[in-house]
């Protein structure tokens, strides 16, 4: 019937802006400027109380005894919930959906691991009797000694990964012989994601039914592990988010405090909100792990990589397990003959970490692509040469074809942009006054994750189109892609099209992480509004009440809301006269990526789950995306002050469903690969085992002077092993590299070659 | 929940009278005050809200100086045009502060009695014991996390860093503190901790900040404060020097010198012995290194703050050339 070309998606591909590939601005803007967007926690609720948390101080021990009367007894306050007054929980699966061992689980903890956990909450009629109460409430600890982090005397070498392993060839023999040989250790700090709006959610139930307003990167997920806590059906819990105030990974999960404000709200029969407070942040849930590499590469005098032996540890906690894949970008980024990555990971008194923009991927480019810097100044040649000289034409550890790597074009469109010709290769040989001035290179790539959604697409009375879905937009534009991939679709425009997101009880998603959402969701919308047009062509043909039923025709065109036949000799109705004509009030399909045949088990676990998501290195391909890091930062030579003042980063997401947003990703990314590099590092005191820089004020995070104009050049061309309509990963793949490539900078600049994050001053001085 | 009152005072009497009251606090632009409430540092039992007292807003400047109201708003004085040509470290230190939403609403008198940032003081929670909010009960900080701790004027007792940056500029131009009728060399103000380092001001309970009191000086007209930090904006100073020159009639020879220090001390650290060392010399860049280094005498470090010491007489030295560049 209808013909679909999928045109090139960047911007250079002519596309109108309501098309896919043009460069929409964010539909969502104006409600999130005029304040008219309501986040999760704003709902105004009936009868609703406040919550609390209580944490511990104490990093290792248990705790003694809980005195909650001074609490009780203060004005407002309806419950105050220890580990003993707390209701039972069931342990939910994790999201692998692995079954989960049969014994209660309880948010509020006796046994402490490290400080900040959750040990008691008060909730009261006011947020604010619910503050003062919570002061009140005492705890006394029998206090364990805790191990504080990687560099502890008590961390040991940590619980060995099998599975991170990865060797070809024989690394160290080759190692061993090779001419030039670099060794050198990486360390990035504990960072934390610092979303502007905090964790926090309001729960409600009715009955057995639980309504969870709180914001999420994934609703079913979620909505999955309240329902297992909870013991009840799947169906019975409803989470809505329609907005989030920035996530970086950090919410993808049900957390504690959500079990906690779930368990009060049933407990008291009232609608609960609890939100975290800031320094709540950084101890309720994880940032990034610490980390620790060891590269060592062996090459010819040339700079041929010979071998590549990796080693990384990372932080997890003393009971949950988080792998951080050190060698994730290692093993893919050069072609080398032999190889050998292999990791630990180590327990110290934190909580356990969690997902931050682009898990592995990050620190692992830190390690490699500082190595490779070093590798370059040794052998004596460019930095930029020396990743051309060891391209790796194939995956190296997969042994798989490329989907698409347009890695050789960014390093030539960055190096054109950036002037990279005219560096003078030696350290501190750049100038300006007091300011040396160095120019780094590094590269980054993030896989493509792949699963499967559901959307409906509805067409109604009066011409306009719903979309709804249970994905989410953080931020990242998920309403504005669906709306043009729907308005194109259908030929509608796209301010025709109502795109509902953030309720679970829409066609399920899921997760919104690695950077996978987009390829889905389009796939997926691209499905439901096919099906959609099919129908409304359908009637059109085959009704006898159509004007075009007389016509003959075997097909039909779709544009500006309007129908017409393709030679433009009939009828031109608009879609709303159409319906009305064959007595219709809307039509409505859905739409899925899941294989045919599937399951509605299979299709409950790739909703709920990540268990579903497929292998990057499926079938024939390795799938990526790719980018290239241009740096010019001026060091103060007195002061140590590292200012980055230029950046050209050319990028491989494949297709761009809406350039505009994707360079507003990027540039996000590449602002928190700034940060990451010279600002970011959680602070412990070693005393304590705690984070003594847990605010705003002290975590610092870079501002708008902090941040030079930032040119991004998309290279990407379509990737039709990737997604559906040939898009590859965007949110995550920018802030890799981007450390590595100030850190190469600031080498070039200072001749100083800086290991350990963030690049501080006093590291310079 | 913990109430407190809340008084509006209509004039400057009733505003003293309530805040001699025990528990009571006085409360300007609230960026310092209602911070440290919701850290559960201040725990006032009332409030005593001074900015709607009139006259207490101007910003006066003429030949013999400048007389700045403590109820005017940072952000008003770092862009007067008066304060700007005629005491550009005192604008320079302003806009260089917090951000431009705290010194919108920021006030001159609040801004010298802003708080410490040492971490531990302001988490009683987590960390019970600080001399500076409970006096005898130890300090946290010594043997913790020390990076932004002061290493000069500190004392076995506290070593917590005087945050601010407008008080380095006042203390460099012999500013006065206008106590109402009483009036105080700004030096003389801020108090080192010696072993009562809750006691910060010479200040007394019933007494307020009326007015800051800027001597013209010609050192002050050829001013500057150069702030170092990691992050570029919004973020307290690593070292921060405010410097001041006057030439004798050759425009070579210093004939006055004003150099004083933040980021690194106790208190707003005037640096006499830089001054007394390059009086009546010329701006030779290895004099003005060598010189700056007599900033930092008597410094102690506690680790992690070691960098102060090689940061700060860098930073006096650049600010005292680079106002020579301008001659
Ligand atoms: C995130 C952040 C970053 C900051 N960065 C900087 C910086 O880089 N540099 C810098 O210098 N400052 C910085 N500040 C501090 C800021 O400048 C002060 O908070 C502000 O100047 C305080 O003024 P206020 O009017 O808000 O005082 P308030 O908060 O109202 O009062 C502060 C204190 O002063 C007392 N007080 C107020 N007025 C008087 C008076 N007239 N007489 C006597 N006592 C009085 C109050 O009782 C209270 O104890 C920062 C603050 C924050 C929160
Ligand atoms: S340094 Fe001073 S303010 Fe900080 S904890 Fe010690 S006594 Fe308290």
């Amino acid at each position: 019937m209808t013909v679909h070309n999928i045109r090139h998606g960047d911007a250079s591909d002519g596309a109108f802006a309501e098309a896919v590939g043009g460069r929409l601005s964010r539909v969502d803007g104006p409600a999130k400027i005029t304040g008219a967007a309501k986040y999760a926690v704003e709902q105004q609720l009936e009868g609703l109380a406040y919550a609390v948390l209580v944490e511990s101080t104490i990093a290792s021990g248990k705790v003694r005894a809980i005195d909650t009367k001074a609490a009780k007894a203060a004005p407002g306050v309806l419950q105050v919930l220890t580990p003993d007054t707390i209701i039972s929980l069931k342990t939910a699966a994790d999201w692998f959906g692995t079954p989960p061992p049969d014994k209660p689980y309880c948010p509020l903890a006796r046994d402490i691991t490290f400080s900040g956990q959750h040990v008691a909450a008060v909730v009261a009629e006011t947020f604010e009797q619910a503050v003062a109460a919570a002061a009140l409430v005492k705890v006394s600890y029998d206090e364990t000694p805790s191990i504080v982090d990687l560099s502890d005397g008590k961390a040991g070498d940590g619980i060995p990964i099998d599975a991170m392993t990865k060797e070809w060839g024989d690394a160290q023999g080759a190692f061993a012989s090779a001419p030039v040989r670099i060794c050198a250790a990486y360390n990035t700090p504990r960072e934390y994601q610092a979303p502007m709006e905090p964790h926090g959610l309001i729960a409600r139930w009715e009955g057995d039914r639980l309504t969870v307003w709180e914001p999420s990167q994934w609703l079913d997920g979620m909505a999955r592990t309240y329902a297992e806590w909870f013991d009840v059906p799947f169906e019975n819990v409803r989470l809505v988010s329609p907005y989030i105030g920035g996530g970086f990974g950090s919410k993808a999960l049900a957390l504690s405090h959500g079990a906690v404000a779930a368990c009060a709200a049933k407990m008291l029969g009232r609608p609960v909100r609890l939100v975290m407070t800031r320094p709540q942040t950084f101890t309720g849930y994880g940032g990034r792990a610490a980390t620790r590499q060891t590269v060592t590469i062996g090459a010819d005098a040339q700079g041929n990589i010979q071998s590549i032996v990796h080693r990384g540890v990372n932080e997890t906690s003393i009971d949950g397990m988080w792998v951080e894949p050190l060698g994730s970008v290692t093993s893919i980024m050069y072609a080398t003959p032999n190889f050998s990555s292999k990791q630990n990971v180590v327990r110290v008194n934190s909580v356990v970490p969690g997902a931050m923009r682009a898990p592995g991927e990050n620190p692992s480019a830190f390690g490699i692509e500082s190595a490779i810097d070093e590798l370059a100044y040794e052998v004596g040649i460019d930095p930029l040469e020396i990743r051309l000289r060891n391209y790796a034409e194939q995956d190296p550890h997969a042994k798989k074809a490329w989907s698409t790597r347009q890695l050789r074009e960014a390093f030539a469109a960055g190096a054109e942009r950036f002037g990279w010709s005219r560096r003078s290769p030696e350290p501190r040989s750049m100038r300006d006054g007091n300011q040396l001035i160095g120019w780094g290179v590094a590269a980054g790539t993030y896989p493509v994750r792949r699963a499967y959604g559901e959307a409906i697409v509805r067409i109604l009375a009066d011409g306009s189109v719903e979309v709804e879905s249970s994905s989410i937009d953080m931020g990242q534009g998920t309403y504005t892609i669906l709306a043009q991939t729907a308005a194109e679709t259908l030929g509608v425009p796209a301010d025709d099209v109502v795109v509902k997101l953030g309720d679970s009880r829409f066609p399920r998603a899921g997760v919104t992480g690695g950077s996978r959402l987009a390829g889905v969701m389009t796939g997926a919308v691209y499905k439901a509004a096919t099906s959609a047009l099919d129908q409304l062509v359908g009637l059109a043909i085959s009704d006898p009440r159509s004007p075009f039923h007389t016509l003959q025709a075997n097909t039909l065109v779709v544009a500006n809301g309007r129908i017409a036949s393709p030679r433009g000799d009939g009828p031109d109705v608009s879609i709303a006269e159409l319906l009305k004509s064959v007595g219709r009030d809307h039509i409505e399909a859905t739409g899925d990526t899941m294989p045919e045949n599937s399951t509605p088990e299979e299709r409950y676990k790739n909703y709920t789950t990540i268990a579903m998501a497929l292998p990057h290195t499926e079938g024939d391909y390795s799938r990526h995306s790719w980018c290239a890091h241009f740096i010019e930062v001026r060091v103060d030579e007195d002061f140590g002050t590292v200012r980055v003042s230029r950046v050209v980063s050319a990028l491989d997401s494949g297709r761009l469903y809406n350039p505009k947003l994707a360079e507003s990703q990027w540039k996000g990314g590449i602002i928190m690969g700034i940060g990451q590099a010279l600002l970011e590092e959680g602070i412990v005191d070693r005393r304590h085992g705690r984070i003594v820089n847990n605010n705003l004020a002290d975590y610092l995070v870079p501002t708008n002077a902090d941040i030079p104009d930032i040119e991004v050049i998309s290279v990407g061309i379509p990737d039709l092993h990737s997604s559906v309509l040939g898009g590859k990963g965007v949110g995550e793949l920018a802030i890799v590299g981007v450390a590595p490539a100030i850190a190469n900078a600031v080498f070039h600049a200072t001749g100083k070659r800086v290991r350990d994050l963030p690049i501080t001053l006093e590291k310079l001085i | 929940m913990r109430d407190f009152s809340y008084l509006r005072a209509n004039s400057l009497d009733a505003a003293r009278q309530a805040a001699a009251l025990p528990g009571a606090m006085l409360l300007a632009g609230g960026t310092t005050l209602i911070d440290l409430a919701k850290c559960g540092v201040a725990e006032p039992d009332s409030l005593v809200d001074i900015t709607h007292l009139t006259g207490l807003n101007s910003i006066d400047v003429n030949e013999r100086g400048a007389t700045i109201g403590a109820l005017a708003r940072m952000g008003h004085v770092a862009d007067h045009a008066d304060i700007k040509s005629r005491f550009p470290a005192i604008s320079e230190a302003l806009w260089q502060a917090a951000s431009a939403q705290i010194r919108n609403m920021a006030t001159i008198g609040g801004n010298l009695m802003q708080r410490t940032r040492c971490p531990y003081f302001r988490d009683p929670m987590n960390f019970p014991a600080c001399n500076k909010r409970e006096p005898g009960s130890g300090c946290s900080a010594m043997g913790g996390v020390t990076r932004g701790h002061a290493v000069l004027g500190t004392s076995d007792a506290c070593i917590a860093m005087y945050p601010g940056d407008l008080a380095v500029a006042l203390v460099a131009f012999d500013a006065i503190v206008h106590l109402g009728e009483r009036q105080i060399p700004v030096d003389d103000f801020f108090l080192l901790p010696g072993t009562t380092p809750d006691k910060e001001h010479a200040i007394e309970p019933g007494e307020m900040i009326t007015a800051i009191e800027i001597p013209g000086t010609a050192a002050a007209r050829r001013s500057t404060y150069l702030k170092i930090r990691d992050r570029q904006s919004y973020e307290f100073a690593a070292a921060s020097a405010a410097v001041g020159i006057e030439f004798e009639a050759d425009g070579r020879t210093i004939r006055d010198l004003r150099v004083a220090l933040g980021g690194v001390a106790t208190k707003p650290w005037r640096a006499r012995a830089v001054e007394d060392a390059l009086k009546g010399k010329g701006l030779e860049p290895d004099a003005v290194r060598a010189a700056s280094l007599l900033a930092i005498q008597g410094a102690v470090d506690h680790g992690a703050n070691h960098y102060k010491i090689e940061l700060a007489p860098r930073v006096v030295a650049r600010a005292i050339l680079r106002l020579g560049e301008t001659a």
